[in-house]
């Protein structure tokens, strides 16, 4: 079947590869193989093929991986500059503070149902 | 699984104002009605469920597909056991949506295995996960409420791996004890996985959007946009009633005639060709992909036109010209929430160019149609 992707050069996604262990934890959970490993380090193989679900960042056990998760759904965006809250679902609920012990907060990333 | 994509257009839109909270407290919720029986554990009786699914199951699929009743279609959270497992049975973590939970059960089959549903508030796995709600939070609050620990000896859980952006593996080890192993995306592939000595292949970890899948998304994406449709023909019909130069009934019946068929050929340029014809459609905006067959819906009304010697205006058919395509382009941009590989990034780059020219096709088209409704009045054009 013909590979899906869409708009190239714009995923926020950035790995820190100082800190990067080469667990290999990111190349499990992402579904479409954006990153690889290589002789033991992680490299991002397919930026373009990002679709910024952040099960990267979320399972990286070194906090390597940034990237501003959100769901691609353009009636998210809409409903989000309509200022529609989240308890309706589909917005963009990103901007979140990191919680005390620096994991990312429940609740951010897309909101999408 | 299964039902993956946020599938999101109608239920974002605010139709269902209180379901979408969800149900208030997991005991509230109901229990599945697959139930076969109860096995006597130390945590307590645990529901059996069943691998097949009944007519209800199958029909309930089908009605929440079309987006009737679909946010309060849920399981009660908690464990349930498929087969006979016992302390050596692998457990399967999933949402209570009940079509994943069924989706789910009815591809275990001959296995005995332990399902923990986490309270995902009737939401599938990828879009709870995506939410928060499939997360580390919930999953560690479950694991000890349904005291998991006391029936197995186990210290592994296997999540889909479409859980994974609401689940940090390693947090749940940390407050859990419990090990999380990303399993296959698909449901389907879970059997190959256990007997694989729980390896996924390449393919089960990539999430792919085969025909099928974009098929069964679009009554979701009809639904909504025809509801809109309907009102728009409606007020289309009404103006030209009351201001045009005929009577009532023979202005509205042609005014609403046209934009019937005009209308309906943008829905089905965007709503059903873009998800069917996706990879085909040239540009990878999908607000470029609903153009092209918006465009091709236009050509359509105007071979429609000219063959059977309608009564439409040139600006009449100018105007239709202009709005096919854009609502078309607007129902294609609409698809990126229910597909599975659209960045918000994106989607954010392609709405900065695509709205501001949809919008403006649409207030082109609407300021022609108002002309021709006037310059009918007086006289043929």
């Amino acid at each position: 079947m013909t590979r899906l992707v869409y708009l190239g050069n714009v995923s926020s996604l950035q790995l820190s590869e100082d800190r990067c262990s080469g667990c290999g934890m990111c190349t499990v959970v992402c579904p479409h193989t954006v990153m690889v490993l290589v002789d033991g380090r992680t490299v991002i193989s397919d930026l373009d093929a990002c679709m910024e679900c952040g099960a990267c960042a979320r399972n990286c056990p070194e906090d390597a991986i940034t990237v501003e998760s959100g769901v691609g759904c353009a009636q998210a965006v809409i409903n989000t500059a309509l200022g529609r809250s989240s308890v309706t679902c589909c917005t963009i609920t990103g901007e979140s503070e990191e919680d005390t012990d620096g994991t990312p907060p429940v609740g951010s990333g897309s909101g999408c149902c | 699984m299964g039902d993956t994509q946020c599938t999101s257009s109608a239920s974002c839109s605010g139709t269902e104002t209180v379901s979408e909270l969800g149900p208030s407290s997991a005991a509230e919720q109901p229990l599945p009605p697959s139930i076969i029986g109860t096995l006597d554990t130390p945590a307590g009786p645990v529901p059996q469920v069943s691998t097949t699914l009944s007519a209800a199951d199958i029909f309930g699929m089908f009605r929440v597909r079309w987006g009737i009743r679909r946010m309060n279609y849920t399981v009660r959270p908690g464990l349930y056991a498929v087969g006979l497992p016992d302390r050596q049975s692998e457990i399967l973590v999933t949402a209570n949506y009940r079509m994943t939970f069924d989706l789910l059960r009815s591809a275990l089959d001959g296995l005995d295995v332990w399902v923990l549903v986490l309270d995902t508030k009737g939401i599938n796995v990828w879009c709870a996960a995506g939410k928060g709600t499939f997360g580390t939070d919930e999953l560690v609050a479950r694991i000890k409420d349904s005291r998991l620990a006391s029936v197995t000896d186990r210290s592994r859980i296997i999540l889909p791996q479409l859980g994974a952006p609401g689940v940090a593996a390693h947090r749940v080890k940390e407050l859990s004890g419990f090990r999380v192993v990303y399993g296959p995306i698909e449901a389907r592939d879970i059997a190959g996985f256990l007997a694989g000595n729980l390896r996924a292949s390449p393919a089960m970890r990539v999430k792919s959007f085969p025909i099928r899948e974009r098929a069964a998304l679009i009554p979701m994406e009809l639904v909504p946009s025809l509801k809109y449709a309907v009102l728009i023909g409606a007020a289309l019909a009404l103006l030209s009633g009351l201001f045009g130069r005929g009577t009532f009934t023979s202005d509205a019946l042609h005014a609403g005639f046209t934009a019937a068929i005009s209308l309906s050929l943008a829905v089905v340029a965007g709503a059903v060709l873009v998800p069917l014809l996706l990879p085909w459609l040239p540009g990878r905006a999908f607000s470029l992909k609903g153009f092209w067959t918006g465009t091709a819906a236009a050509a359509v009304l105007l071979a429609l036109s000219s063959a059977s010697g309608t009564t439409l205006t040139n600006l009449e058919t100018a105007s239709w010209v202009l709005l096919i395509p854009a609502l078309s382009s607007f129902l294609g941009l609409n698809f990126t929430g229910s597909s599975t590989f659209t960045s918000l990034a994106g989607v954010r780059r392609e709405m900065r160019i695509a709205v501001p020219l949809q919008a403006g096709a649409l207030i082109l088209g609407l300021a022609i149609w108002i002309l021709a409704l006037i310059f009918s009045r007086g006289g043929s054009l």
